[in-house]
């Protein structure tokens, strides 16, 4: 492991802007986005204000979480290009104000979440919080290059997390939501890791290509792919899907296996300097392009997937029925 | 002889901030308990009106 250079030290007045970068805006869409599918898909009435009330709580969880997270790791965030930008390690937010931050949004969170909704909501909304914080980001980050994979199931929850909140049960179409997320978490953040290897290694992260190299990486990619297809269709046949659904998740799924064997072919992550430029994460070397759509694709084929159940539950479209 | 207890600058400024948004989100708190519990009760009292 290389020895990491502390966050930089030099402070200047931070904005309201910091502090929503803190929350990472972007995966809390994606999380709300993701709770709001599960909230639906329960098909439990629900009150439209307690229903806003359960996603405002679950945005705010994840937003309080993602503070914990980059309180911690602005050591780490420094080294790489992709998050020196961010508020802790360019100096614009001290560690502490983010972990104050994060501490009181997530208790804020849950508190109301079990005194509006439900206290099982509140209890999930909790261990998901806590998982990704400690779990994650404290104890597997910096140990094992399994990391981003038991990791992952701190992202993965939120749907379970909607759907309690609407039902107060966690039924099994529940937790297929959950699997789905995990199961597509390796091959999303190892297709990135692959062409991002350089500053991994550099902070001392030992994502999977550092650790076992890429060639390894792209096998395992293409293993959690073949899982994760069939995975995708698993709800057209459990009650919960429907036809546009199953098309999504088949169609998108061949993309996906497609992508995905293209880069296992490839010889993305074997060279220094994948990245083309420092400011666009998108921007790679000819090596580099097939980890690059891969990972594109795999946020597209997931927000397709969620957004296939939300609209035909929404339209009450009915699901599959099979004899 | 100057107060030990005094800040100015940035950090008073950073303080200030701090102690705006806690109220604030204090503030929401309670709004949103408040607002639920009406919720809640209107649901609850539904069938006796």
């Amino acid at each position: 492991m290389t020895a990491i250079p502390s966050a930089a030290p030099t402070l200047t007045s931070a904005s309201w802007r910091d502090y929503v970068q803190l929350l990472k805006p972007r995966v809390m869409s994606l999380v709300v986005f993701t709770a709001l599918t599960g909230l639906v898909c329960a098909r439990s009435p629900m009150n439209p204000i307690l229903a806003a009330v359960a996603i405002l709580c679950i945005a705010v969880g994840a937003g309080g979480s993602a503070a914990l997270n980059m309180a911690y790791d602005g050591d780490i965030d420094a080294v790489m290009r992709r998050t020196r930008a961010r508020p802790v390690p360019s100096g614009r937010v001290q560690a502490a104000d983010a972990l104050a931050l994060g501490i009181a949004l997530s208790l804020f969170s849950v508190a109301l979440m079990g005194l509006a909704i439900n206290w099982l909501s509140a209890g999930l909304l909790a261990a998901t919080i806590a998982f990704y914080a400690l779990v994650y980001t404290l104890w597997l980050k910096r140990r094992t290059p399994q990391n981003i994979v038991i990791g992952g199931f701190a992202g993965a929850l939120p749907p379970l997390v909607g759907w309690a909140a609407a039902s107060g049960t966690t039924p099994l179409n529940a937790w297929l939501l959950v699997a789905i997320i995990f199961v597509w978490t390796p091959p999303h953040f190892w297709a990135l890791s692959l062409y991002t290897r350089e500053d991994y290694a550099k902070a001392g992260v030992p994502m999977m290509p550092v650790v076992k190299g890429a060639a390894s990486t792209r096998r395992q990619i293409l293993a959690y792919s073949l899982a994760l297809v069939p995975l995708c269709m698993a709800p057209a046949f459990t009650g919960l899907g429907g036809a546009v659904y199953l098309g999504v998740a088949a169609g998108g799924g061949a993309v996906f296996l497609l992508l995905a064997s293209r880069l296992a072919a490839s010889r993305a992550g074997d060279l220094a300097g994948e990245r083309a430029d420092d400011s666009d994460l998108y921007a790679v070397r000819a090596a580099s392009a097939p980890a690059r759509n891969l990972f594109a694709f795999s946020i597209l084929y997931l927000f397709l997937l969620f957004a296939a159940l939300l609209g035909e539950h929404l339209m009450n479209l009915a699901p599959l029925r099979w004899p | 002889m100057s107060d030990p207890n005094f800040e100015d600058g940035p950090s008073a400024k950073a303080r200030r901030g701090r102690n705006l948004f806690l109220a604030l989100a204090l503030g929401a708190f309670v709004v949103i308990v408040f607002i639920v519990t009406l919720v809640k009760l209107s649901a609850h009292a539904a069938p006796y009106i």
